[in-house]
């Protein structure tokens, strides 16, 4: 492989790791968004004002 | 470093993977993952009882991501055989774009998080049913029956249509009679749709050794195969209007729609057994993915105006 030839690869590389980065860090924030919602769902919003349920 | 084709691209680079997300979305199958979705949607609507809405988006995502889970983990198994038959050959894996080991922690990883989130978030019997699906898929169906019996997916069908009742679970807590009958209907559709893409892709199969019917009884046997499930899927397509959780204007559409899925297997049938061009077959395949959508499209409409109007159609 010529020099220009791994300096292509390598930006391919980082270009689809930086893809992956932002899609697993979208899906991380989800999932912690629907966890959020699913416990003030499930306990109801009283969870949010610091007493005791 | 290797080389699918010239197009598409090196599976590594230097260890590192060259995958973009695209590729991993590609592994869940999202054309088989639109069905689960449909038809989870129906089973959620029409079962009894209410459930909020967000933890119901949250129940057909799970449902959606588990069954998506389970393709990415049968490709992985699969990547020898989907190299070599044309309909699969542009999968992720075979084309090197995204590699086995990449694949199978993909599947397992999303596996785990759906079983674990929609019994966290929704119900166990849901998530217990939804872990029992993905095992079916990939280990009873991938692993045993579709390399050792032409029966492969008359049982492993059972795992494509278990979705409206874990969706049915996931609002009653409970499986009943009513979702028991809506997965019938799936794994009674499920034989012919996939025996009349088998008998136009009969030499796909054959070239890599998965039992096919058509491969191992033979064209006629399969189109035999094909009516006789077609005049038994037609009347139970019907039941859930005779057993009253569908209305009249369901009970008319899947009639219409199952005498003329008889008409399409029964033209199948009629067709030449070494005939080269399989058009019957095409169309019999094509149709029985309308029919699916309509009769689970109007599980959907008849349960949306029931809850937005009051009218039971």
């Amino acid at each position: 492989m010529t020099e220009k030839e791994n300096k292509e690869m390598e930006e391919r590389r980082l270009k689809a790791q930086r893809a992956r980065n932002i899609a697993i860090g979208l899906i991380l924030l989800a999932l912690v968004v629907v966890f959020y919602l699913a416990t003030v769902l499930k306990f109801g919003p009283q969870i949010l004002t610091n007493r005791p349920l | 470093m290797a080389f699918a084709n010239d197009e598409t691209i090196v599976e590594s680079y230097a260890g590192a993977s060259l995958a973009m997300p695209r590729d991993y979305f590609e592994l869940l199958k999202p054309r088989v993952m639109s069905l689960v979705v449909f038809t989870a949607i129906a089973g959620m609507l029409v079962a009894p009882g209410d459930i909020n809405p967000f933890l119901a988006v949250i129940a057909i995502a799970c449902i959606a991501i588990g069954g998506g889970a389970s393709g990415a983990l049968n490709m992985w198994y699969d990547s020898d055989i989907d190299a070599r038959m044309s309909r699969t050959a542009k999968r992720p894996i075979p084309s090197g774009r995204v590699t086995r080991q990449e694949a199978l922690s993909f599947g397992l990883v999303l596996s785990f998080l759906s079983i674990f989130v929609l019994g966290v978030l929704v119900n166990w019997l849901a998530a217990a049913l939804l872990a029992f699906t993905i095992f079916f898929y990939v280990v009873v169906y991938t692993m045993y029956l579709k390399r050792s019996t032409p029966q492969n997916i008359v049982i492993g069908g059972l795992a494509g249509a278990l979705p409206p009742m874990i969706s049915w679970a996931a609002v009653t807590g409970e499986v009943s009679v009513e979702s028991a009958l809506l997965v019938a209907i799936i794994f009674m559709w499920t034989p012919p749709h996939f025996w009349a893409l088998a008998l136009f892709k009969a030499g796909d199969y054959g070239r890599v050794g998965v039992p096919m019917l058509p491969n191992v009884a033979g064209n006629r046997s399969t189109q035999n195969h094909i009516l006789a499930y077609a005049l038994l899927l037609a009347p139970l397509g019907v039941s859930p209007f005779f057993l009253g959780f569908a209305g009249p204007a369901y009970g008319a559409v899947a009639a219409v729609m199952g005498a003329a899925f008889v008409w399409f297997a029964f033209r199948c049938w009629q067709m030449p057994s070494d005939d080269q061009k399989m058009v019957q077959a095409k169309k019999l395949f094509g149709f029985s993915i309308l029919y699916l959508f309509t009769l689970f499209g109007m599980l959907i409409i008849q349960a949306l105006v029931l809850k937005f109007t009051g009218y039971a159609i």
